[in-house]
């Protein structure tokens, strides 16, 4: 479904991404790992379409198409979902008002006319249950004073509600409590699907507890240095970030 | 006094105008001829005038005029200018009352609309008319008081509640150059309520039309007045923005335990000035000022506010908000006294900016003045450009950046928008909102 190749990615000049190699199929759950400035956030801004960052080199494509290309409206409508690891606050916008044009633009691009009022109340509905998501909260400006908790629940009840073909969480599980994590994890597997495919970008191996991943990868000053099973994530909390360093020769 | 000097030419007409149609004017004399002294002292301000440096007055009148129009407007005119739906109509046409088109036949009980020249003689007209707003004060209000030929009178009756709207249409189609001078005089006794709209529209565009309006509202005490200035002087000439311009003077006072609220929405025109003068003058006022202006081209959007709390225990709450396009420019200044009588006053003030364009222009300048001790008064205000992270998260959503910005824009002015009242005025406002990012 994704195939990464070779991807860089600078800022300001200075090289972040240096040359990611990243195959995920349908049906998969991969885990980003990686210590602090090892290009996580980079990752995700890039395949979302963040316009602050330069590819100076590599390919991304999903299901064949060239996702650089697109702009971020569109690579949305292809199936792209990024969680956001900071949601920004927009008040004045309902939730509701904005999951409504998105979803219909979405429709728009397929060439689908636009949801019924009716259906799209029940899917609204539906999908709150799925994340535990205050109907108060759903109808509430766009994050506005929503806790740290209700942020990351809102970027879930979002995805559900968009169905995407790719979603990047971005560590999501920071700054969550234990419960908090554990309805945003429930979430995250009830929309796993044998058609969707899902990225788990953090810098914990706890969430990986709750949603368990097919392959872990760890990234290490902009490259993917090391890939295995899940039990890699293990290894990594057990020894600490400084082993891959040592094993990398950094 | 050398920037009035070289205004001589349009004073001087002014004043020989005055002195040849002065006969057939209504009203008391001596108030006029008062009115044009404080002018002729005055003057028309030039740039170096500290209250009028942004809004070049001397370009707006250059040429010549007229001083008043009796052009009737054509059936086509008529039909392009905006009414409200479910209102009482009043419509001020070329700055005279025409009761022709305005819906004053059989108003609701306690309400009284007449044209303002048959008012002379009526003892509340005589209480009110001109005590508010002071032609020393501003030479646009002595002009409009030496030289108006029209508009009208507005009496609800004590404790009478009028349900509709009276919407007061300014409606301008002049086809040689014309300052328009009209006055309105609005009393709302005790215990009364009222919702007043003005608007403004320009519906013929082949000569220069200045119109210098003025509206004098008195709220008795206990009384709770809504009102709305609409000002859309291009609506129904959307590709043109070289016409329009706008002088418009809002002149309240306020008795006790009164309500009143004031909300400007400036759309187009090419320049628009707006003065606001509110006076609360007993205890447990409420006031409110809400303003949205949206510029574009080579606008010229000014908005002067003063809010004078001259008694104990009143609120007043100011909100302004602007998006500045292309290379418009707006200015907001906001006066507050308290004076030192007027104890445990709360007055607050805001005013919010967005900047789309690098060639815009924004003047902005709260100005507070304290002389009691024991008050809670603020101010703040902002100015920057479109959230582009906010943008981002729209569009990773699937929106256009185009309905990212729509949406955006609709939620900075929903602030404002939403003390509309009226649902029809509110979706007016959102529909102009949303065709600037079409």
């Amino acid at each position: 479904m994704l195939s990464i190749k070779n991807l860089h990615a600078s800022i300001d000049g200075k090289e972040i991404l240096r040359g990611i190699n990243l195959e995920v199929k349908t049906g998969e759950i991969h885990a980003i790992m990686g210590p602090n400035g090892s290009g996580k956030s980079t990752l995700s801004a890039v395949l979302a379409g963040k316009e602050d960052y330069e590819i100076t080199e590599g390919s991304v494509t999903l299901n064949g198409k060239d996702l650089l290309e697109l702009s971020p409206e569109d690579r949305a409508r292809e199936g792209v979902f990024l969680a956001f690891q900071y949601p920004v606050e927009i008040p004045g916008v309902s939730n509701i008002n904005f999951l409504k044009t998105a979803i219909n633009e979405i429709r728009a691009y397929k060439g689908q006319t636009p949801m019924e009022a009716k259906d799209f109340l029940a899917l609204v509905k539906e999908k709150q249950k799925l994340v535990e998501l205050d109907g108060k909260l759903a109808n509430r400006s766009v994050n506005e004073g929503f806790s740290g908790g209700e942020k990351k629940r809102n970027e879930i009840f979002q995805m559900a509600m968009l169905e995407p073909k790719l979603a990047i969480l971005d560590e999501t599980d920071s700054g969550l409590d234990i419960d908090a994590l554990k309805i945003v994890a429930a979430g995250v597997n009830k929309l796993k699907s044998k058609d969707n495919a899902t990225i788990v970008i953090t810098h914990y191996q706890r969430l990986l507890d709750y949603i368990v991943p097919d392959v872990v990868h760890i990234l290490y000053k902009g490259k993917i240095v090391k890939s295995g099973p899940k039990e890699l994530a293990l290894e990594l909390e057990e020894k600490g970030y400084d082993f891959i360093k040592e094993e990398v020769g950094a | 006094m050398e920037t009035i000097v070289k205004l001589n030419t349009i004073k001087d007409k002014l004043i020989a105008e005055f002195e040849s149609s002065k006969s057939s004017l209504f009203g008391d004399t001596t108030i006029r001829e008062k009115a044009l002294e404080a002018f002729s002292k005055q003057g028309i301000p030039g740039r170096k005038s500290e209250e009028y440096k942004y809004v070049n007055m001397e370009l707006a009148l250059k040429g010549d005029f007229a001083f008043s129009s009796t052009q009737k407007l054509s059936a086509k005119q008529l039909e392009s200018t905006q009414f409200l739906n479910d209102a009482i109509v009043v419509v001020i046409e070329n700055g005279k009352f025409n009761s022709e088109y305005s819906k004053t036949n059989s108003l609701p009980k306690g309400l009284q609309i007449v044209n303002i020249s048959d008012a002379v003689s009526n003892d509340v007209f005589k209480k009110h008319y001109s005590k508010y707003a002071n032609v020393n004060l501003d030479p646009f209000i002595a002009m409009n008081t030496a030289l108006t030929s029209g508009g009208v009178f507005v009496h609800v009756a004590k404790s009478a509640v009028i349900e509709k709207p009276i919407h007061i249409v300014h409606v301008t189609a002049v086809s040689e150059n014309t300052v328009l001078n009209s006055r309105n005089l609005i009393v709302v006794e005790e215990n009364a309520q009222a919702t007043i709209v003005e608007s403004f529209q320009t519906v013929d565009s082949k000569a220069k039309s200045f119109n210098n309006a003025l509206t004098e509202i008195v709220v008795e005490a206990s009384a709770v007045v809504d009102h709305y200035k609409i000002q859309d002087e291009n609506a129904c000439l959307p590709d043109r923005q070289d016409f329009g311009h706008l002088i418009s003077t809002t002149q309240s006072i306020q008795k006790k335990q009164s309500n009143f609220t004031t909300h400007t929405f400036t759309l187009s025109g090419l320049l628009v000035r707006n003065n606001l003068n509110m006076v609360l003058d007993d205890e447990f006022i409420e006031s409110h000022l809400n303003g949205l202006y949206l510029t574009n081209g080579n606008q010229v959007v000014d908005n002067h506010t003063l809010v004078d709390h001259r008694k104990p225990n009143c609120n007043s709450n100011e909100l302004y908000k602007g998006i500045i396009e292309d290379k418009s420019s707006a200015t907001f200044n906001g006066k507050i006294y308290v004076r030192k009588d007027a104890q445990k006053t709360n007055a607050f003030q805001s005013n919010k900016n967005i900047l789309l364009s690098d060639d815009g222009t924004i003047n902005t300048k709260p100005q507070l003045e304290i002389y009691a001790d024991d008050v809670k008064c603020s101010h703040g205000t902002s100015t920057g450009k479109l959230d582009e992270d906010k943008i981002f998260y729209l569009r990773a959503r699937g929106l256009s950046e185009a309905s990212a910005k729509k949406l955006l824009m609709h939620a900075f002015a929903s602030e404002v928008v939403d003390t509309i009242k009226i649902d029809a005025l509110r979706e007016y406002v959102e529909a102009k909102i949303s065709k600037r990012f079409e």
